[in-house]
């Protein structure tokens, strides 16, 4: 390393370092030549990985405003992970999909930087880069077949919003900087503990803002409307990652924001958290009953997962934390195996995502089936999967904290999700195939990558101490 | 001047952003709205640094032209191929994906 | 050792669902059924292991690793093999191993793939009924508690191209759900309360404290616990899924619906006899429903007429007693019966099964008759269990219904103990109509054959192809061997299983009840000081007593009279002259179509519950309905979800300015909370205070 004070940004340069190679690769890439574009974001994303390992419990910090401690190598680790894995779907269907491949790597690299950023800054100035760093990438990549009306309008619908909400934290940071005459996270911490303007007006704008800017991008409700659009009208592939990757960064950055800025305001802002988490775990789970897409059913899925790791944030006790961070890497890992399932049953034709397009899958493809089953329950929160294990620590971590309603209407939205994760499951196993579209060949890279995300999960539901033991350290470094 | 001068000028050049975002039509216009309201913060900040006497808010600010820059760039990408798609950036009939 | 028991089940299940299409039926069928049998011989080896221990350390228990461990929660993941779990584990191993063999003469005519898809089925089953019943707490045995109710659900409905097997299904899911949902927030305000959910741990951490009285915090755990038991095991008022649930294959209906997984909640609450104890308001509250679900379901079985349907409401009304007696106190009376139960209940709805076979597919009972010539294996064997479940002297039944009845009138519950003695005149008067009008008698020959592929009810003509009997011309054919096998080994047992337990009064020794003893009580030295009703009436039979001898020989008299009653009630209305029954029907007119219509509980569901939701979402949705939706929804619960979903999805119009205005509002909330809204709520804190929990 040149310096010690630039190792913190290490995994962020090897990320960058991969992405520019893909696009000047690209730019000399003879017409009709296949270059292996996806192993080499796959040994950028690597390398980024080994960087994080290796900066575990080192506290490095660079310039004060990135600092690499557990609970930002943590979450980038989820990051790379979901970017991996994201990766290994994506030959076959880029291909297929007709997918200019190395705009997609590019972006996904760059988008992986803007994530891992979000999850280590320590200063909102870092925080607002790494977001649209991050959001800028991810318009393109939801919207990446041009060709494709609904792709571009749920990009368009995503940029949008996702502009305007910036706009919001954006304001939000003003005045947070006004005052407190900083924009370093400690500092903040520092000097709201220091004074006591409980009910100062600017304060809580100041943190509204905030927290608006944050739900937008954890897609909480009432800000979650474009959710649904873009997760339907992004290939599938892209959507496993944005639902996780983007999830995880922008919960990185709301839970640093929060629990350590505007700490000494908790008892402000957790009521309205409150607030949020029920209604997002109320709405998704309601609508996505209704839904008929899965890529739809998954998006209102998804809104609904944000509530619980909401619960988390609010019970904000020791357990409350830990579960925030299983969650996220349980949640992200299913989720992935989830939309991989589903991108890899499309065709050139045909996106083969609504729910009779699995009539009998289970006939045809047993193995996609299988590893959707394990997936799908994973989400409902049935035993023994990862989505069991985090969804218990959410709510024993409300209960322990005394929001018994916020448990109550947890275990209630879960208990109903799983009705519609169930439906699909019944599709796949309880009906006969209808016989009309041929499911296409899958790889035998994606299927073996396919095996290993469900092994996670079952992994993650019968051993899922290790992992929260990570997360347990991970915590004890900055809260 | 004070700085509240500028927080009003700024508030109010926020509030025409958001008003324009949420009742104009064209998708051009909606997207200058934004671009009002980036503005509006930039001002917030510059206030702030003055404020404060520090230049933090200036180079935030410079930060945040930058970012709307790409973002712009973006953004008008986007509703490029939108528009080869629909031939249209009336936004209400943007609404293929709904429900 | 233990954890071989589930996982040589689970193995089973790998090797069916991976290679399970490619196999022949006599590899699938037989890995499956070896599988089970190797479960119950290790299963009986660690018993006798168990037996052989000296009592104070009366349990076998095998740590894992430390499942889920943080702060101070800390569960293992650990089995535990007491004498309660060691009774449940060789009912389910035993009898299921039976099931399976019976299961690879009963499915013959399905194609190879999904013979083994339901052999993979039944062998996940077996292994989650195991985990269930080993977990030694409450997380691990929620583990099995889950899988079972997926796999019963998948069986359910393993006959999925006809419609009534697949919404009979979703009923039993979406019911099941609404019990879970309780069983889950009883686990989490236990853990909030007491502080573990080791089930050894609760019982001690429970044991020294004074029985709460009026209804605190560990009531309000044990009745969500409680409703997450009537639940699973179809107790009032969510027990309209289980007469449903008979559109699986009838070894199903044995396996899970009559003799394992509905027997979940009984057991969970045995589990719990010391935390259950403490709560005497909502163990009162357990014996009510159990009694009223025994006499309620008794009264339905009397008229139904689909053979199957009999059966499921005798279930539902036997599991009443167990509640019953779990109720009073009597956890070993409650699990006695449980017990068997399980062996003449299998009997019988195997037995019903081969009828079934036989018929090539008929259900009806009104289309059978003078089936005892012609099958006589499965006639003799038949009689056997409907007298074990009648509470014949000398069998099975007799001895568990008799503990439950004498528990319940010597702990004082004189009413509760009318209502399971006038249940138990119903039980002999159904189960005897159904003996007579199948066996006895004389069969409407258009009944057979293919008028049953005709009927609406040709459930198992699925299995049969249709033709079964018209290919034997008229011939029926009895129990193939493998039934055969089965139908006898339960016939033995239902005369045998009940001398285990039989009374101090008749001279035994109880054993079982002295077996189970030590399951019931927190460890020993912590309850010694605290005396629960438990104790107290336990002590009947031990040294004191000719007044208890006296009263419990009293009880039995009054039983087997009833019983006896019952039969020939039974005989002289079905046996003789039918029309007689005909005529009581006429006359009682009224009554009888409330009988027949299962008291209307469906009826008021749909009319309480789910047209006025559906009525609210048509006139609300006035952009347009969904009907597909509305009507491909489940009903109850399911629809009112769907009906809001589909009123909420409206929200999303698609239109980014609606999405923007959104966005706005929220943002207008969000900064209009402290202000305006704080205030407002704050005000109204009383109402707020206890859901936000701060």
């Amino acid at each position: 390393m040149i310096s010690p004070s630039f190792n913190a940004i290490v995994p962020m340069l090897c990320a960058t370092a991969g992405a520019l190679v893909v696009m000047l690769a690209e730019s000399w890439r003879a017409r009709g030549e296949r270059m292996p574009l996806g192993v080499l974001g796959g040994i950028a994303l690597s390398a980024a990985g080994i960087a994080l390992a290796l900066l575990w419990d080192q506290q490095a910090s660079s310039f004060g405003v990135i600092v690499a401690d557990n609970f930002g190598i943590f979450v980038s680790l989820v990051v790379v992970v979901a970017g991996l894995v994201s990766i290994a779907f994506s030959s076959q269907v880029l291909d297929r999909d007709g997918i200019p491949r190395g705009e997609y790597y590019a972006l996904l690299l760059f988008a992986i930087v803007g994530m891992m950023m979000m999850a280590t800054a320590n200063d909102l100035l870092v925080v607002f880069i790494g977001l649209e760093v991050m959001s800028v990438a991810v318009y393109v990549l939801t919207g990446i077949r041009r060709d494709d009306p609904r792709g571009v309008e749920g990009a368009f619908k995503y940029f949008l919003l996702g502009a305007f909400a910036s706009a919001f934290l954006l304001y939000g940071v003003a005045f947070t900087f006004g005052l407190t005459g900083t924009t370093r996270l400690d500092g903040i911490g520092q000097f709201l503990a220091a004074r006591s303007m409980s009910s100062s007006p600017m304060v809580l704008l100041a943190m509204g803002l905030l927290l608006v800017g944050f739900a937008f991008k954890i897609s909480a409700v009432p800000f979650h409307m474009w959710t649904p659009d873009a997760y339907e009208g992004a290939p599938a592939v892209v959507t496993g990652f944005m639902s996780t990757g983007v999830k995880a960064a922008a919960f990185a950055a709301f839970t640093r924001v929060f629990l350590s800025a505007f700490e000494p305001f908790s008892a402000d802002w957790a009521p309205l958290v409150w607030y949020l988490a029920i209604a997002t775990m109320v709405l998704g789970t309601v609508v996505g009953v209704a839904q008929h897409n899965l890529k739809r059913m998954l998006a209102y899925s998804s809104i609904a997962h944000g509530g619980y790791l909401l619960v988390g944030l609010v019970a904000a006790n020791q357990v409350g934390k830990e579960a925030i961070l299983f969650y996220l890497a349980a949640y992200a890992v299913t989720n992935l195996a989830a939309f991989g399932a589903i991108a890899l049953l499309g065709t050139a034709d045909r996106a083969n995502d609504t729910l009779q397009d699995y009539r009998g899958l289970w006939q045809s493809r047993p193995m996609v089936a299988g590893v959707l089953t394990v997936a799908l329950l994973s989400l409902g929160g049935l035993p023994p999967t990862a989505g069991f294990i985090g969804k218990w620590y959410i709510f024993s971590a409300a209960v322990s904290a005394g929001y018994y309603g916020l448990a109550i209407a947890g275990v209630l939205t879960s208990v109903i999700s799983v009705f519609f994760y169930l439906r699909v499951v019944v599709m796949m196993y309880m009906t006969e195939p209808a016989g009309t579209i041929a499911p296409p060949v899958v790889s035998r890279a994606a299927l073996a990558t396919l095996a290993v995300t469900a092994a996670i999960i079952l992994y993650l539901g019968v051993l899922p101490t290790a992992l929260l033991d990570l997360a347990a350290a991970s915590i004890d470094t900055i809260f | 001047m004070t700085s509240t001068h500028y927080l009003v000028l700024s508030a109010a050049l926020f509030m025409i952003g958001v008003f324009g975002v949420v009742t104009r039509r064209n998708i051009v216009i909606i997207f200058m709205s934004i671009e009002l309201m980036l503005n509006a913060v930039n001002i917030n900040l510059i206030a702030f640094s003055l404020q404060w006497g520090n230049s933090l808010g200036q180079v935030f600010t410079i930060f945040v032209i930058a970012v709307a820059a790409a973002e712009a760039a973006v953004g008008l990408g986007i509703i490029l191929a939108l528009y080869r798609n629909k031939e249209t950036i009336n936004i209400d009939e943007m609404n293929v994906m709904k429900w | 050792m233990l954890s071989l028991i589930p996982l040589l089940p689970f193995a089973g299940f790998l090797v069916n669902a991976t290679l399970g299409r490619r196999l022949p039926k006599g590899v699938s069928g037989g890995v499956a059924s070896l599988a089970m049998l190797a479960s119950f011989a290790v299963a009986a080896a660690a018993v006798r292991r168990l037996a052989g221990l000296d009592p104070g350390a009366f349990a076998i228990s095998e740590t894992f690793y430390s499942w889920i461990a943080s702060g101070d929660i800390a569960i293992d993941l650990a089995f535990r093999l007491d004498t309660l779990s060691a009774v449940m584990v060789l009912v389910i191993t035993g009898i299921g191993s039976l099931i399976h063999v019976y299961s690879i003469a009963y499915m013959h005519e399905e194609p190879d793939a999904a013979f083994a898809r339901y052999f993979s089925y039944l062998n996940l089953f077996a292994a989650f009924m195991l985990v269930l019943v080993l977990g030694s707490s409450f997380p691990v045995m929620f583990v099995g508690w889950e899988g079972v109710g997926l796999c019963s659900y998948l069986l359910i409905g393993f006959w999925f191209t006809k419609k009534s097997a697949s919404d009979a299904g979703r009923k039993a899911f979406v019911v099941n759900r609404v019990g879970d949902y309780a069983f889950v927030l009883g686990m989490l305000l236990l853990l909030a309360h007491v502080g573990t959910l080791d089930f050894q741990a609760v019982a001690r951490a429970v044991a020294p404290q004074a029985p709460e009285t009026g209804f605190g915090a560990l009531s309000i755990v044990t009745l969500l616990l409680f409703i997450g038991a009537t639940g699973k095991s179809a107790q009032i008022p969510l027990h309209t899924w289980l007469p449903d649930a008979m559109e699986g294959p009838t070894p199903v209906s044995a396996l899970i619906h009559a003799t394992t997984m509905v027997t979940a909640g009984v057991y969970m609450i045995g589990r719990n006899a010391v935390l259950f104890s403490h709560t005497p308001d909502v163990l009162v509250i357990v014996a009510v429903v159990g009694a009223a679900t025994a006499l309620f379901a008794g009264t339905i079985g009397l008229v139904q007429t689909d053979i199957k349907r009999v059966l499921a409401y005798s279930t539902v009304s036997q599991l009443g007693y167990m509640f019953l007696a779990m109720g009073v106190g009597a956890f070993g009376a409650g699990i006695f019966h449980l017990y068997t139960h399980a062996f003449f209940k299998a009997l019988l709805f195997l037995g019903s099964g081969a009828v079934i076979h036989a018929l090539g597919g008929e259900q009806d009972i009104r289309r059978m008759g003078g089936l005892r010539r012609e099958l006589p294996i499965t006639y003799w064997t038949f009689v056997v269990g409907a007298l074990a479940i009648a509470g014949v002297p000398g069998l099975a039944g007799f001895f568990s219904k008799d503990a439950i009845l004498f528990e319940t009138f010597a702990r004082g519950h004189v009413v509760l103990w009318i209502v399971g003695a006038l249940t138990s005149l119903l039980t002999a008067a159904y189960m005897f109509r159904l003996v007579f009008l199948t066996f006895h008698g004389t069969r409407l020959r258009q009944g057979s054959g293919e008028a049953a592929s005709a009927a609406p009810r040709d459930v198992d003509a699925h299995a049969h192809g249709g033709g079964h009997a018209r290919d034997h011309g008229g011939h029926l054919h009895d129990a193939p061997p493998a039934m055969a096998l089965a139908l006898l080994l339960l016939a033995l047992g239902s005369v045998a299983a009940g001398y285990v337990g039989v009374p101090h009064a008749l001279g035994g020794g109880n054993r079982l009840h002295s077996w189970l003893e030590p399951a019931f009580t927190a460890s020993t030295a912590t309850v010694a000081d605290h005396e629960t009703a438990d104790d107290a009436a336990d002590d009947h039979g031990g040294g004191h007593g000719a007044d208890a001898t006296r009263l419990e020989l009293n009880l039995m008299g009054v039983s087997s009279a009833l019983a006896l009653f019952g039969i020939g009630m039974a005989a002289w209305f079905w046996l003789g002259r039918r029309d007689r029954a005909a005529a009581i029907a006429e006359r009682a007119g009224p009554v009888y179509r409330l009988l027949l219509n299962k008291y209307y509980v469906d009826q008021i569901y749909d009319a309480a519950i789910v047209r006025p939701l559906v009525a609210l979402s048509q006139v609300g949705l006035w952009r347009g309905l969904d009907v597909r939706l509305i009507d491909g929804a489940v009903n109850g619960v399911g629809t009112t979800v769907s009906a809001a979903a589909t009123t909420l999805r409206r929200i999303q119009s698609g239109s980014v300015r609606t999405y923007a205005g959104f966005v706005l509002a929220g943002v207008i909330l969000v900064l209009g909370y402290y202000p305006v809204i704080e205030p407002i709520v704050r005000s109204m804190a009383s109402v707020f205070a206890w859901p936000m929990g701060r």
